[in-house]
């Protein structure tokens, strides 16, 4: 690498279109919304910057606080689910034959190259009253009912008469979907920690005599801690500041923090506080950020090669 | 053979992947990622309309979604969005990933960081950000196409951009500064050093790169949302409203054209990207 004024014309150059762009396209208006957050509404359309903490003020009442720690708790869920579904696959793909593994990490992430908002509205076919999980279990209900009633068992013995489960428009649902877009993002990370792992020290827990499981617990999760801890980050922040799985699949109490912050932008036109809130998200991501460096770091010194 | 025969080929203790209940677990998985997708594929050629049972087999949707003009149009403004947010992230992102590569400046740390930070920032924090800026500074609305556009695209190209950034300069490593400097004192000027020798080196990262901006700008569904207005519908934004109005074949439909574009554009980056590496391995 040479120093920029060895021949300051040509960075110049290559340095000024994109610093431009983003600058005027990206910093301004972040900016602009970190300067609403301190403002106030003055008026229907009127904004005046008077460097007030009142719209974080009003994000600590209870309602906001509860759609944070609603998020966070959504966002907790669907990580831990990612964790423990993603584990297992990551060591399948790692330990199975080079070739194989090339197509299994295909397949892993070949659903992240298709639109999120088309693997929502696909799950929504799968959840809703009439969805491929209800008609499956009103087929096999009514099945077993006619089959009961074949041998004389009476009608409807089973459950009774079949009423679709609820599936869509709950809480349970947004956290269904989370976990669905939100997988790779798991098990990518996870996959490039075990493959960096010493296959010897299994082999010699094994050989001294710790079960499959010790040998998991006690050697595989501690050598690869930071992978997991980079997985747990990026499919938290994600999941923490999504928008459009709460909106399709959410229903009206499981509105997630960027719901409200699209709400404030849009029906309630209340601009200052959906920037306040927007500038908590953006911190809370930061914070994820920097805890994830902090553990990148610490792999860098502690390797145990 | 007796079942109580050896196995011929028995599984090893790190043999993980050939354990069964392992196996099962990635099957489980697999299905769950891709059951739903198949499923809508699948019913985008149902010929019923409930779209609940299957009732045999038709391309009528896709005849349907070709002829509704509104979709149409807005697959058209997807595509132009696209096409432009490419051709200036490509530019914009070898700029970037020059500059990064080749010189040491102050306050590089931070510019890296400043580069990544429309990658890393949730989409809504950046959309509404977008939707501000282009309110604030009064953007001309109800330009003609495809100047009406231009907000969208300038949006697209601020988060795409950096990505593209990424995959060129992963692309640079692999260049032997050696042959810059030989240019250079066979009388080579910058210019020239840059167009003859860098340019032919990054073209595979160019292609990946480009297209990487073509497929997030036409994946986008929150930023453009944002941005948009009722007369600049993309695809996207538009499958949006329909979804949210009721589960029909003609989504299916919608959806099934925008994956296999999405699948094939993506392929085709790949590919790009693999020969890259095999480039890059080879020269070392």
């Amino acid at each position: 690498m040479e120093n920029w004024k060895r021949s300051a014309q040509t960075f110049w150059a290559a340095f000024a279109p994109p610093t431009f762009w983003l600058v005027t396209f990206f910093i301004i208006p972040l900016s602009l919304i970190w300067l609403y957050s301190f403002s106030s509404k003055t008026g229907v359309i009127d904004i005046t910057l008077d460097w007030n903490l009142n719209q974080y003020a009003r994000a600590l009442e209870p309602l906001y606080l509860g759609i944070f720690w609603k998020s966070i708790v959504m966002a907790t869920a669907t990580t831990a689910i990612c964790l423990v579904v993603a584990f297992p696959v990551a060591i399948a793909i790692v330990f199975s034959k080079p070739n194989m593994r090339m197509w299994l990490l295909l397949l892993v992430i070949l659903p992240f190259w298709t639109n999120l908002l088309i693997r929502t509205y696909a799950l929504i076919a799968v959840l809703r009253t009439n969805g491929f999980i209800n008609n499956g279990l009103e087929w096999i209900v009514v099945n077993a009912d006619w089959a009961l009633s074949l041998i004389g068992l009476g009608d409807n013995t089973i459950v009774g008469p079949f009423t679709p489960l609820q599936l869509l428009y709950n809480n349970t649902a947004v956290v269904f979907g989370l976990v669905y877009v939100s997988l790779p993002f798991m098990v990518l990370p996870l996959y490039a920690a075990l493959d960096r792992l010493d296959r010897s020290y299994l082999e010699a827990s094994l050989d001294l005599g710790a079960g499959h499981t010790r040998t998991f617990f006690s050697i595989v999760v501690p050598l690869a801690l930071p992978g997991i801890a980079s997985g747990i980050v990026i499919t938290f922040i994600p999941a923490m500041g999504s928008y459009l799985t709460p909106d399709l699949l959410g229903g009206t109490d499981s509105k997630m923090i960027a719901n409200v912050i699209a709400s404030q932008f849009k029906q309630a036109n209340n601009w200052p506080f959906g920037a306040a809130l927007s500038f908590l998200l953006m911190y809370a991501t930061f914070f994820a950020l920097a805890v994830r460096a902090v553990l990148m770091r610490k792999e860098g010194r502690g390797d145990v090669r | 053979m007796s079942i109580f025969s050896r196995n011929p080929d028995p599984i090893g203790p790190l043999d993980y992947a050939r354990r069964f209940w392992l196996r099962a677990i990635v099957a489980v998985t697999l299905f769950f990622l891709y059951a739903p997708i198949v499923g809508l594929i699948v019913f985008s050629f149902n010929d019923s309309r409930r779209n609940i049972v299957w009732r045999g087999f038709t391309t009528d949707y896709y005849v349907k979604l070709f002829n509704n003009e509104a979709l149409m149009l807005a697959f058209g403004n997807s595509l132009t969005i696209a096409l432009f947010t490419t051709l200036f992230s490509t530019v914009l992102g070898a700029l970037t990933a020059y500059v990064l590569w080749r010189y040491r400046f102050p306050g590089k740390a931070i510019y890296e960081g400043g580069m990544a930070l429309p990658i890393v920032i949730p989409e809504i924090c950046m959309g509404v950000a977008m939707m501000v800026f282009f309110a604030r500074i009064g953007w001309p609305s109800g330009m003609p196409w495809p100047l009406n556009l231009s907000a969208i695209t300038i949006a697209h190209i601020a988060f795409s951009f950096p990505f593209a950034a990424i995959v060129i300069r992963a692309r640079l490593e692999s260049f032997n500064r050696e042959l810059a400097e030989c240019a250079r004192d066979l009388g080579a000027n910058e210019y020239r050093v840059f167009r003859d020798i860098v340019v032919p080196h990054m073209k595979p990262g160019l292609i990946a790169g480009a297209l990487l901006a073509f497929t997030l700008s036409l994946d986008d569904f929150v930023i453009t949302f944002f941005t948009s207005g009722p007369d600049t519908v993309t695809f996207p934004v538009k499958i949006y409203s329909m979804v949210r109005f009721s589960v029909t074949p003609e989504v299916n439909a919608a959806s099934t054209v925008l994956i296999l574009l999405t699948l094939v554009v993506t392929a085709f980056a790949l590919r790009m990207q693999n020969r890259n590496n095999m480039i890059g391995n080879a020269a070392h």
